[in-house]
């Protein structure tokens, strides 16, 4: 699994996603509250860019007219069909046992530490000071 | 640089089809509140401002249900220069048109002035769409053609409407929608048939529409999930409309396109009514021929939304029941419900059926080289 710089921490503040292409592969990543996701950005069903959806929460209910909605921002809406996947771990609300989005871990590294391994991308190497979003692919 | 930024989302196309395609239902918009002024008379323009535009459904300033999108469509389908989804002729080129090889691509306009109150206003809506398709569309792109919009609660002007464009190579059909005021076979609504069977037009009719009933068989549901699913009641409605009003039999030449209600209910509805017939047929002796023979020789279907059962075999039961030559692929582009080329036939189709299907029964419908 290599690791790939994605953008300084200020580039990627809470509430916003970019996204980028990794080995071909089109990836989108997340910052939801200080915490990082990476997801493959094409939606399992139809192949739709699906991390241009809203981000929304989880409507379940355990009755009818008992409605919970939990998981508020982690849930990603498919900007097509409107299939619902949890930005967490990719798992498909709808048909969870057929169709899940691979889902890629990201998290920050100190900028010391992702310049000194094989991982580096010269486009960063300029601001060793600060720390970088990393995914890990 | 081990990563490459995506600058320009407009032009993200996830999959490509390399093998050319028609699209049978693609709607355009208007980007601008205003955008037919040019084609209404003055009259009609004063009337918009000051009255505005009143459905057969009372109480309604919209979709009778909230959308699962914006405008019912793709979220990453508004234009990058604003306005409304599929109001952008270049970036329907640029997100539908070249990256999936559309050849052929039928505009089916909504929100026209189909099913309007003020039956003169919907004639003069309908022209002014008519007139503002070619001029926006089809005259600058050739793989789009236009269909028809007529005034259709008013069975002579549609057929006025009708008999203007005939021969107009930028129309390929006349448009109808599946919730009328009356079932579509109803005797108002002969006009409308006559005049395109003359044109050698075939006749959409696509789900939705104003019509004033509820919209389902037994009134009106809570949610709009239910109201998808009633397109295709709606749609089963009217086709038992129009054979059991004798409309087939009347217009044998006559071709109906039902557009986006689904197909998989065909056979099971052809069945009922050619059973229900072979017991009361007195009661409809104009209907000379079992119904299914009818339907199976005068209807088309288009694919969106596909059907999509968990055992492909039991799909393809049903084409094999409805005929490889009668499917016609639509995206619906760019509502919501798109569908995908590439993704929604399964494997195991014959190269002939997969091209009838894609493409060929549309350019024989439609008469396009």
């Amino acid at each position: 699994m290599a690791r790939h710089v994605i953008a300084p921490v200020d580039e990627l503040p809470p509430g916003t996603r970019k996204f980028l292409e990794i080995d071909g592969r089109p990836i989108a990543v997340f910052n939801i509250k200080g915490e990082y996701f990476g997801l493959m950005n094409r939606c399992p069903h139809q192949g739709a860019s699906l991390c241009e959806g809203p981000l929304i929460g989880l409507a379940q209910s355990n009755n009818p007219g008992e409605i919970e909605y939990t998981k508020l921002g982690e849930i990603i809406r498919c900007p097509w069909h409107g299939w619902e996947f949890d930005i967490r771990t990719g798992q498909s609300y709808c048909d969870p046992r057929r169709f899940r989005v691979k889902a890629y871990p990201a998290h920050v590294e100190p900028g010391a530490s992702v310049v000194k391994g094989p991982y580096v991308a010269e486009t960063i190497a300029v601001s060793v000071e600060s720390d970088y979003v990393v995914v890990e692919l | 640089m081990n990563i490459q930024f995506r600058e320009n989302q407009e032009a993200a196309s996830p999959l490509t089809v390399k093998t050319a395609i028609a699209d049978c239902d693609i709607h355009p918009a208007r980007a601008t509140r205003t955008e037919l002024y040019p084609y209404l008379a003055k009259r009609w323009q004063h009337h918009l401002e000051v009255y505005g535009v009143h459905a057969y459904q009372g109480m309604m300033e919209g979709p009778p249900y909230p959308k699962a999108q914006p405008n019912a469509s793709r979220r990453d389908a508004y234009p990058p220069e604003g306005g409304p989804q599929g109001s952008s002729l270049s970036f329907m080129q640029k997100q539908l048109l070249d990256p999936n090889n559309v050849q052929l691509g039928v505009l089916n306009p909504l929100n026209t002035g189909q099913g309007i109150r003020n039956h003169e206003l919907a004639a003069a809506l309908c022209s002014a769409i008519n007139d503002w398709q070619i001029d926006k569309w089809t005259s600058k792109d050739k793989r789009l053609k236009a269909s028809i919009v007529v005034g259709n609660e008013d069975g002579l002007s549609a057929a006025a409407e009708i008999r203007e464009r005939a021969g107009d190579k930028n129309f390929v059909q006349v448009l109808l929608l599946s919730r009328n005021v009356e079932p579509l076979g109803q005797r108002r609504y002969w006009p409308i048939y006559q005049a395109a069977e003359e044109a050698g037009l075939p006749v959409g009719v696509h789900a939705f529409g104003f019509g004033g009933n509820p919209i389902t068989p037994s009134g009106w549901p809570s949610y709009y999930i239910e109201e998808m699913v009633g397109h295709s009641q709606c749609q089963q409605s009217a086709l038992a409309s129009l054979v059991l009003e004798g409309v087939f039999e009347r217009f044998p030449k006559l071709k109906m396109v039902m557009i986006e209600a689904g197909f998989g209910w065909a056979p099971s509805l052809a069945w009922r009514l050619d059973k229900v017939w072979q017991r009361l047929r007195s009661e409809v002796p104009h209907v000379k021929r079992p119904p299914s023979e009818y339907i199976r020789e005068q209807v088309w279907w288009t694919t969106q939304p596909m059907e999509d059962p968990e055992s492909r075999e039991d799909l393809f039961d049903v084409i094999n029941w409805i005929g490889w030559d009668r499917l016609l692929f639509a995206t619906d582009y760019p509502h919501w419900d798109y569908d995908e080329p590439s993704r929604v036939l399964p494997a195991g189709v014959s190269e002939a059926n997969r091209e009838a299907f894609y493409l060929g029964n549309a350019r024989a419908l439609y008469g396009i080289g």
